[in-house]
């Protein structure tokens, strides 16, 4: 395929059905573009990779033992036995990174599905709209903007802290405050997105494909899901795809604090915290979570930049 | 411009109302202030109520945010709890500037407890933002002048690891290796906690001993993002007609590249700086706490534990005006420097 499409304007004609192939679809276009994007590809390589780690992992492992704690070995440095070493109450740190990668993967894509889906709603209503809601609502999405959020996170946290039982979902428990980071990381990370789905929705409403799916007398909700929102998709995607990296890192931070997810689940970010007490003494209790985490949010970095190349060549803004 | 800056101005006011009000919200309800005050000796109802009066909070939530607001000087508040208001009140309300006392420091000011520690988080800042522009400017004219070189390519990867690194894990790791190895190593090494050694007392070379690994993991945080832009529009500037008129006319290189390109090329610097501010701060948060820095992230954080809503809600509407103000004093800058833009 690609051989004949890089046929110079002066080559020999077309074969008839060369001619006759159907326009490459934007799924194939983007792909081609995607694929030339080396670090993309790495860092989808590296992703598939953690998901296997974290996943695969607690196959070996049961979550029973990754909060196994014997005091006894505590702090132990790595061996044999414990691959990563032992923490602060000797848990396995090599089991806890397994079952930690779970969750922090699990809150960084929930998160964004929430994002996106409050984004879309935000935005989609305001451009489509206009007028007063518009402006209604771009005033609250500039007050969500203007608050670091980091501090949002942390009143919020502190907020439904404590407030949410805890959930058993396929014979696993799972501490509440884990649904309590993915909706407030989902409830403070939307503003940008709102913006964008915004500017796409102002642009897009003008077209003639809008005027006569509203002559033709289209519902609005229709309008807005059926014929704008599929035009506006490539800069969603790339933001949410962008947005994962920042809510594994917004849940890392918020539970390197101690308001984030309360032990004894574990997520990379709440295995960081306190580990500065032990810096001298027990590096491997930051070391790998802390790696760990780094490695998601770079390939995750690289994945969505990749992805703006190709989906959306013009947006490129640095 | 003035009616640009008054607009600005106007427009930040319901945006300030509308932060202050969910905040406020969500203060109120946030663990137990009677509690955070009295501590465990207040268990008696009497007492309970008594202090809840005096701190406002039998009234509706309503009436509580807006003598926050405006304060209650004006009306009459029933201390003594017999039903008749005869005391008046004697808040005099945010706008007024009087933010409350402190619950956990109990009555303190609220400004007196920020205004103690904001000192020494912006001995943090600025020299983090002042080393990050100098570094920045001269990473980035490099990498724009010796475009796709080993550099400029260490600088592309860097600023992604920079980007997607937390700032806890630089903070950690550099620590490890300049405060715990170089110890190690018998070479001189640099001290992991606190503002100054208190054997030694605050003077001028142990504050800034210290400061030396937190203003090292603030900057690196934004370091690379930073130079990155400046090679972009340095790169771009560098590709301008006036440029080639410059060279043309037989200008020494360093001349066109110090004066004519970097002049241009630094304008959009000012946005970056202007509205990097949040990022700053959100990292002054968890590096002051690592460093055990006694700024205004870990009051935030200690306060916030302990259910202070004054002290909090304070620090929470001085960031955000902050921000604000940022916003406009980068857009209004911007638009002196560059004669090109006109506000309407």
């Amino acid at each position: 395929m690609s051989q004949s499409l890089s046929l110079s304007p002066r080559a020999a004609p077309l074969p008839l059905d060369e001619l006759e192939a159907p326009p490459l679809s934007l799924r194939t276009l983007t792909w081609r573009r995607f694929r030339r994007h080396k670090m993309a590809l790495g860092g989808i390589v590296v992703l598939v990779l953690l998901f296997v780690y974290a996943f695969g992992g607690s196959l070996f492992y049961s979550e029973a033992y990754a909060n196994f704690t014997e005091t006894g070995v505590r702090l132990q440095a790595p061996s044999a036995v414990h691959p990563f070493g032992t923490d602060t109450i000797g848990r396995d740190i090599f089991a806890r990174t397994i079952f930690g990668g779970q969750i922090s993967l699990i809150i960084g894509l929930t998160a964004v599905v929430l994002e996106t889906i409050v984004g879309i709603l935000i935005g989609a209503a305001a451009g489509y709209y206009g007028g007063r809601l518009d402006s209604l609502l771009m005033r609250f999405t500039e007050a969500v903007f203007t608050i670091p959020q980091i501090f949002l996170l942390l009143v919020m946290a502190k907020y439904f802290s404590g407030r949410v039982p805890n959930i058993t979902l396929y014979n696993r428990t799972y501490s509440g405050s884990v649904v309590v980071i993915i909706v407030i990381i989902g409830l403070t990370s939307w503003p940008y997105l709102a913006r964008i789905v915004r500017a796409e929705f102002l642009s897009i409403k003008e077209n003639e494909f809008i005027l006569a799916a509203r002559a033709t007398g289209t519902s609005p909700s229709q309008i807005i899901f059926g014929h704008i929102l599929p035009n506006s998709v490539a800069p969603i995607v790339v933001s949410a795809t962008l947005g994962v990296a920042n809510a594994i890192l917004s849940e890392a931070y918020i539970s390197f604090l101690g308001l984030g997810v309360q032990p004894p689940t574990a997520t990379w970010g709440n295995m960081l915290e306190g580990a500065y007490n032990y810096i001298a003494t027990a590096p491997w209790l930051w070391v790998f979570p802390g790696s760990l985490i780094v490695l998601t949010v770079l390939s995750t970095n690289f994945v969505g930049d990749g992805l703006r190349d190709a989906l959306d060549p013009r947006s490129r803004t640095i | 411009m003035i009616r640009y800056i008054t607009r600005r101005i106007l427009q930040a006011i319901p945006l300030l109302f509308i932060i202050s009000v969910v905040f406020f919200v969500l203060l109120r309800n946030m663990g137990d202030p009677l509690a955070t005050m009295g501590g465990r000796s207040m268990t008696r109802a009497s007492d309970r109520e008594r202090l809840a009066r005096q701190l406002g909070l039998d009234k509706p939530i309503l009436l509580q945010y807006v003598y926050w607001l405006i304060g209650n000087d004006w009306a009459k508040v029933d201390l003594d709890g017999d039903g008749v208001a005869e005391s008046s009140g004697t808040r005099q309300g945010v706008l007024r500037g009087d933010f409350g006392t402190s619950l956990v420091n109990r009555g303190v000011p609220v400004v007196q407890v920020i205004w103690d520690r904001l000192p020494n988080t912006l001995i943090l800042m600025v020299p983090s933002e002042i080393l990050i522009i100098l570094l920045s400017l001269i990473v980035g004219v490099y990498s724009a002048l010796r475009q796709y070189s080993l550099l400029d390519n260490a600088v592309t990867t860097l600023s992604f690891v920079g980007y997607s690194m937390p700032i806890f894990f630089i903070a950690l790791l550099s620590m490890y290796i300049f405060a715990v190895n170089f110890k190690r190593w018998g070479l001189p090494y640099l001290p992991t906690v606190g503002m100054f050694d208190p054997q030694v007392g605050k003077t001028f070379s142990q504050v800034a001993l210290h400061m030396v690994l937190p203003v090292f993991s603030l900057s690196f945080i934004s370091l690379a993002g930073y130079s990155r832009y400046i090679r972009g529009t340095m790169l771009e500037v560098l590709s301008q007609d006036y440029i080639r008129t410059a060279k043309a006319k037989g200008l020494p290189r360093r001349d066109i590249v110090l004066v004519h390109a970097l002049k241009n090329a630094s304008l959009p610097i000012v946005t970056v700086v202007g509205l990097d501010l949040p990022t700053l701060l959100a990292g002054a948060i968890v590096t002051e706490r690592i460093f055990a820095w006694p700024g205004m992230g870990r009051l935030f954080l200690d306060h916030l534990s302990r259910g202070d809503a004054p002290v909090v809600m304070g620090i929470l509407m001085m960031v955000s005006f902050a921000v604000v103000a940022f916003q406009l004093i980068t857009d209004v800058t911007y638009a002196w420097l560059d004669p090109r833009i006109r506000y309407e």
